[in-house]
This record gives C-alpha cells, sequence and structure tokens, in this order.
C-alpha cells in the first residue's frame, strides 16, 4: 500500500514520504503543525486513496484511554437482571467496542484517527503505550485478549496544547506540517476552486499572506480559513480590483471577517490600516 | 551502518534512542525510502526528530555529517543563530557612549531594515554592522543608547528602545509548551479532588445500597465527578531584574494555567504594595487594589509569589521605599498582610539557591515567609507543593 496524495489533498514529498514509512513500517504518525493545515484531513485522504475504513477517535479533555478499548456497561446490565432478560447471563453483551478494538477486529486494514491527542489528560499516552506498540489488549471482564488482525494505520494529531511523553514520542514517527509557500497554496486553492480567476486569486493570496506578516496577530489566519474567504468573495462575486486597493489607500479587505476570526486581531489591524491611512 | 550518524545526532544535543535508530535501519532495509539524500533526510528527519522545535538542530547535524549537502530544501533564510550568540561583551566609556550619536526612532527601523537586506556574513565588533559586540545601534551585547537588540541575551545595559525577543513587563506568554511536561508532573502534587458541579457520573457504592434498600429494585443514584478543586493565587514579579528569567517564569506560568481550574494570577514588581495589576500593558490605569483581594479570596487560597525577591532591603521594610511610587507602608507590612489572609503559602525564586545567603532582600524576605522560600527548579517545586498541601 502507498499513498501517492489526493486529488483533492495537496501533499508536499516530505509528508507523503512520512506517511509511506508509516505505512511500511507499521508505526503511528503524530502530525503536529498550525491549526488548519489539514492535520484531520490527512487520515481521511488516506483511508479515502487507500480504500479503507476510517475509524475516527475525537479526544476530549474527558476521555480516557480505556475509552479506545472498550467499556462495559454496568448500569444496562444491572436493569436487565431486574427485567430478568437472558441476554444478562453472558457478561459479553454488555461490552461496548471502542475505536481501537473495532480497528483491531476488522476484516481488512483500517485507518485509525486519534484526533488532538494534547486535549486530554496528561498521561493518556502513557496509558496507550501497549496498545500502539503491541496492537493488543488484554479484556479484564471476558478474560481474553485481543489482538489485531491487521496492524491499523494510526494517524494522530496535536496541537501543541500539551508535550508528550518521551516514551511515547519514541514509538511514533512525527511530522510537522509547516505552513505553505505561495506555490503550494497556489495548488491547494486550484484543487478547491478550479474554475477561479487567476487574477481574483493572486490578488486574493497577495492580501492574505500580507495580512499574516501583520505582528500582534493572536491567530494567523490559516489555509482553511482563506478557503472560507475565497468561498465568500466567488459567492459575492468580489471583483479583483476591490482587492487591489493598496496602491490608492489602505483598506481593510472585503469580508475581513473570515480571514480574522478574534475581534481584537480585527480591531488592531482597522487601527493599523488607519494608521497607515494617515500617513499618506 | 550509519552507527556513527546517530552518535553524531547525539552530540548535536538530539534525543535519539536506540530504538528511534533501529526503526531508521528497519525503514532502510525495508525500503521505506528511495537512495536519494533528499528522501533519506525527510525519512530521517520523521524518524528520529519527535518535536518541530529540533528540525533546526537536526538539520545542522545532518548537514555537517553528509558535508556538501547542507543545501537541504525547507531552509529559510533567517538571521543565522551565530550571529547573535553572545560572544562578547564591549563596555564603553562615557565618552564614547555621548559620541555615540542618538538616531531617532524612524530612522533607526528604517535603517536597520536596509542593513539587514545589504548585509550577509556574522559581523563581530565594529560600528555599522548588525552583530554581536560593537557598538551599532543593531545588533546585541554592544552598546547604543537607542539601539535595537536582535535576538540573544542582553548583554547588562537595558537601554534599547525596543527589545525584539522580549518586551519589558510583558505578559507573560503561557502558550509557551516546551518544557513543561516535568512542571506539570510536580504541580500535580497539590492536586485536591472534591466532587462538585452537575451529577453525572454513576455512584456505584450508593446505587447498590439504595437497591438493597429498594428490596432489589434498582434505583440508579448518581453524583458530580471529581476535580482538581484546588485554588490559587499566583503573584509574579515581572520587569527588571526579573528578566534574566521570563523563559522559566513562562513555562511555570503556562503549566500553572492548565493545571489548575481556579487560578487567579497577578503582577508586582520587584516586591507587593497596595496595588498589584492584571495586564502588564495597561498596568497604571487599572490596577487592583490588594486590600480588595484580601476580603475576595477566602482562606482557602494557596498563596504562590514568584520573584528573586532581588532588590534594595529599603523596598521591602520602609515606608516610601518603592521604586516606582510614593508607598505608605512597609512592602513588608503588605507581605504579612497576605500571609495572614491566605495561611498556606510559598515563594518560588528563580535565582540558584546558592546565591541566596549574599542578598540582604532576600533573606528579609524569605524570614517574612517563614522559611517557605524554594528554588524554581523540579526539586524546589515539590519541595513547595509538599508544603502548601500541608495542612496548615
Amino acid at each position: 500500500m502507498r499513498f501517492e496524495g489526493s486529488q483533492d489533498y495537496v501533499t508536499t514529498p516530505d509528508l507523503m514520504l512520512a506517511v509511506n514509512a508509516a505505512i511500511k513500517l507499521q508505526r503511528p504518525l503524530l502530525i503536529k503543525g498550525e491549526p488548519g493545515t489539514g492535520k484531520t484531513m490527512l487520515a481521511e485522504q488516506v483511508a479515502d486513496a487507500l480504500g479503507v475504513p476510517l475509524l475516527q477517535w475525537h479526544i476530549k479533555s474527558t476521555t480516557k484511554a480505556q475509552q479506545g478499548l472498550y467499556e462495559y456497561d454496568a448500569v444496562s446490565r444491572l436493569r436487565d437482571s431486574q427485567l430478568g432478560e437472558d441476554r444478562v447471563k453472558d457478561i459479553a453483551n454488555y461490552i461496548l467496542k471502542g475505536v481501537l478494538w473495532q480497528a483491531f477486529d476488522a476484516e481488512t486494514p483500517t485507518v485509525v484517527l486519534i484526533d488532538e491527542i494534547d486535549k486530554a489528560d496528561i498521561e493518556f499516552p502513557n496509558d496507550l503505550l501497549r496498545e500502539l506498540d503491541r496492537m493488543e489488549f488484554h479484556v479484564y471482564e471476558t478474560r481474553e485478549t485481543v489482538r489485531a488482525r491487521h496492524r491499523p494505520i494510526v494517524f494522530i494529531t496535536s496541537n501543541n496544547e500539551k508535550e508528550l511523553p518521551d516514551a511515547f514520542l519514541r514509538r511514533c514517527f512525527f511530522h510537522y506540517i509547516r505552513f505553505p509557500d505561495r506555490d503550494t497554496m497556489q495548488r491547494i486553492v486550484d484543487v478547491h476552486f478550479p474554475g477561479l480567476k487567476r487574477d481574483l486569486l493572486r490578488e486574493a493570496l497577495e492580501v492574505f499572506f500580507g495580512l499574516r506578516d501583520v505582528p500582534g496577530l493572536k491567530k494567523k489566519p490559516s489555509t482553511s480559513e482563506l478557503i472560507d474567504w475565497l468561498k465568500l468573495l466567488v459567492a459575492e462575486d468580489i471583483p479583483p480590483e476591490a482587492l487591489r486597493a493598496k496602491d490608492q489607500k489602505a483598506a481593510v479587505p472585503p469580508l475581513a471577517g473570515a480571514l480574522l476570526k478574534n475581534e481584537q486581531d480585527l480591531h488592531l489591524f482597522e487601527r493599523l490600516v488607519f494608521m497607515a491611512r494617515n500617513n499618506r | 551502518m550509519l552507527i556513527d550518524f546517530f552518535l553524531h545526532l547525539k552530540a548535536g544535543q538530539l534525543k535519539v534512542s536506540t530504538r528511534e535508530f533501529l526503526t531508521l535501519l528497519e525503514g532502510l532495509r525495508d525500503g521505506a525510502c528511495s537512495h536519494s539524500i533528499d528522501e533519506f533526510y525527510f525519512y530521517a528527519r520523521t524518524c528520529l526528530v519527535k518535536d518541530e522545535s529540533h528540525y533546526d538542530r537536526f538539520d545542522a547535524a545532518f548537514g555537517s555529517y553528509f558535508k556538501g549537502v547542507t543545501e537541504i530544501p525547507g531552509l529559510e533564510a533567517e538571521l543565522p543563530q551565530e550571529w547573535l550568540q553572545a560572544m562578547m561583551k564591549k563596555h564603553l566609556s562615557p565618552e564614547d557612549k555621548a559620541k555615540l550619536e542618538k538616531l531617532g526612532w524612524d530612522k533607526l527601523m528604517e535603517e536597520f531594515r536596509k542593513r539587514l537586506s545589504e548585509q550577509k556574513e556574522r559581523h563581530q565588533g565594529g560600528s555599522k554592522w548588525i552583530g554581536t559586540g560593537g557598538s551599532s545601534p543593531f545588533g546585541n551585547n554592544g552598546y547604543h543608547p537607542e539601539g535595537i537588540r536582535v535576538g540573544g541575551e542582553s548583554a547588562g545595559n537595558r537601554t534599547a528602545i525596543k527589545v525584539w525577543e522580549k518586551r519589558e513587563y510583558r505578559n507573560l506568554d503561557d502558550s509557551v509548551e516546551l518544557g513543561t511536561r516535568n512542571i506539570k508532573v510536580a504541580l500535580r502534587r497539590l492536586r485536591r479532588f472534591a466532587r462538585q458541579g452537575a451529577a453525572d457520573e454513576l455512584d456505584l457504592d450508593g446505587t447498590i445500597a439504595a437497591t438493597a434498600r429498594n428490596a432489589g429494585w434498582l434505583d440508579l443514584m448518581m453524583r458530580p465527578e471529581r476535580h482538581n478543586a484546588v485554588k490559587v493565587l499566583l503573584f509574579l514579579d515581572v520587569g527588571g531584574s526579573m528578566d534574566d528569567h521570563i523563559k522559566v517564569c513562562e513555562e511555570m506560568f503556562s503549566a500553572c494555567r492548565s493545571e489548575f481550574k481556579h487560578l487567579e494570577y497577578f503582577y508586582f514588581h520587584n516586591c507587593v504594595y497596595e496595588k498589584v495589576w492584571r495586564d502588564s500593558s495597561r498596568r497604571h490605569s487599572e490596577n487592583i487594589a490588594v486590600s480588595d483581594l484580601l476580603h475576595r479570596y477566602g482562606p482557602d487560597y494557596k498563596l504562590i509569589f514568584v520573584g528573586d525577591a532581588t532588590m534594595s532591603p529599603y523596598e521591602i521594610l520602609h515606608p516610601h521605599g518603592s521604586i516606582e511610587h510614593m508607598n505608605t507602608e512597609p512592602g513588608a507590612a503588605w507581605l504579612r498582610r497576605l500571609l495572614d489572609a491566605w495561611p498556606a503559602a510559598a515563594w518560588l525564586n528563580p535565582e540558584p539557591e546558592h546565591l541566596w545567603p549574599y542578598r540582604k532582600s532576600i533573606e528579609i524576605v524569605d524570614q517574612i515567609m517563614g522559611g517557605r522560600m524554594f528554588p524554581m527548579t523540579l526539586g524546589g517545586l515539590e519541595r513547595a507543593m509538599q508544603q502548601l498541601s500541608k495542612k496548615q
């Protein structure tokens, strides 16, 4: 199995190599990068391109490692016992399979996405060491050991909110998705808007990269915000000339709210524009 | 095979383990990358480096091992760090200082940009180019009355109008996450769980008891989930002599922010007086009276000071001793008041412990704290947390 990129997702050669190495050597691949650079999308695209099912496990601050393996639903068993149902005799009826169990059990290889692992408790990655390494775990309630039939391709994303333990990192491959340069960005936009006018795109990218260079922004606009903004520009049918304001006088680009999501950032930006205008 | 390469990376301060090295070899055997140096570079990086902040270090080590292939794609042209390493300190005589004409602010920025684009090599000494040690307005460790500092540590004379990597009195950045894991683990000692909020967890023991009381009919009991209920007041010293400790303080602050749900933080300068502030950029307009805090937060809060306690003893002991304003009461009185209000307290000091005996003010503060001053190291942090979690 090899991942060669896909029609809807632009990969750089180094990312492709990291993905293929992870597939080949069956190691989990840890992906980091600025928000909106397509970390989560990657797993979907790989699953799509390889034609295998994707199992997603979205991590929240309350998520426990155990939930990825299985949960024992004691409450419904207790209730069933009150009602005298037959199924109550077999404890296996009350074991709910988690994402990893489903992946281990699957007939075909699968892609597993563990999304935003840094959201969980600081000990969370340590609790998954053995499961990700040996791809097996023990079910206490039924005294059975679950082993993976096919080692799943595991993608893990992190937004760097917490540092991950060394022991965990040693078992993973790692790739940092850097923010796309102008050429890559052009390819990304082409993928999303095949029919976009060249001049509009050029002007838009100019504004976008200029905006990313504004000092002091709390949250720089990212790829996904650029895409949203372009969608709006196309929908509102804004001509390229409207974006080319810089020769006459500085102005806030139309629909800037799609790029700057933070009230303070928008405010700062408007103030800078105002100052630039006064200097002329 | 490649063992020298592995050892070379290790010598280059990269955290590589044997396990990762074996994985690297396994991948080479199984053909995870072709035989081009580019692919090998990407593949080795994927295998061996697990932190994007180490990419640069890896590039350097990789480049020096495979000589002649240093033109690795993806390296951006930035100010080379070696320029900015503190290499020498140059002390100018007062006459020399006077000779340096003061350039205006706008002119300074413009000049800086211009020279940056002209300059291509590392430069040291001299009085025009950006580099270390010289007396040009640009660069580091040099002396110019209105200079711009670029990277590196300040050489000691803090007069630059704009410090590029750090601003004076800047709010501590809690997004810094590097190296905070250990600190967080140490802070965990202070956790005290309590059940609060909505009842959304099954209380198994309660359910069994209630079901038994119901003669066997199920009666589900719920209870709130356990949360870390510890409450912390954090007072941080900013500016002046604390500039040297900004990194460790940021890490500490960042770890505290994510570890404690009830965390209130305030800034002060050198010693706590009648006013503290939350936002350093508006510290003069929006400050908070300490007497309000004394009433607002109950005695169940834990009090943590972070500061180097390095100042003139007058600033602690005498009225009107503050270097910034006229204080009618000495800092010591305010410190005692805080300690009375919140008996569980500790002072974390980023200065190395062996230097404490040489600073009179540290001794005084330590006395006021009743010996509860701890160095800001992992060991010190553990001791402080132990102290704080004791029954007062």
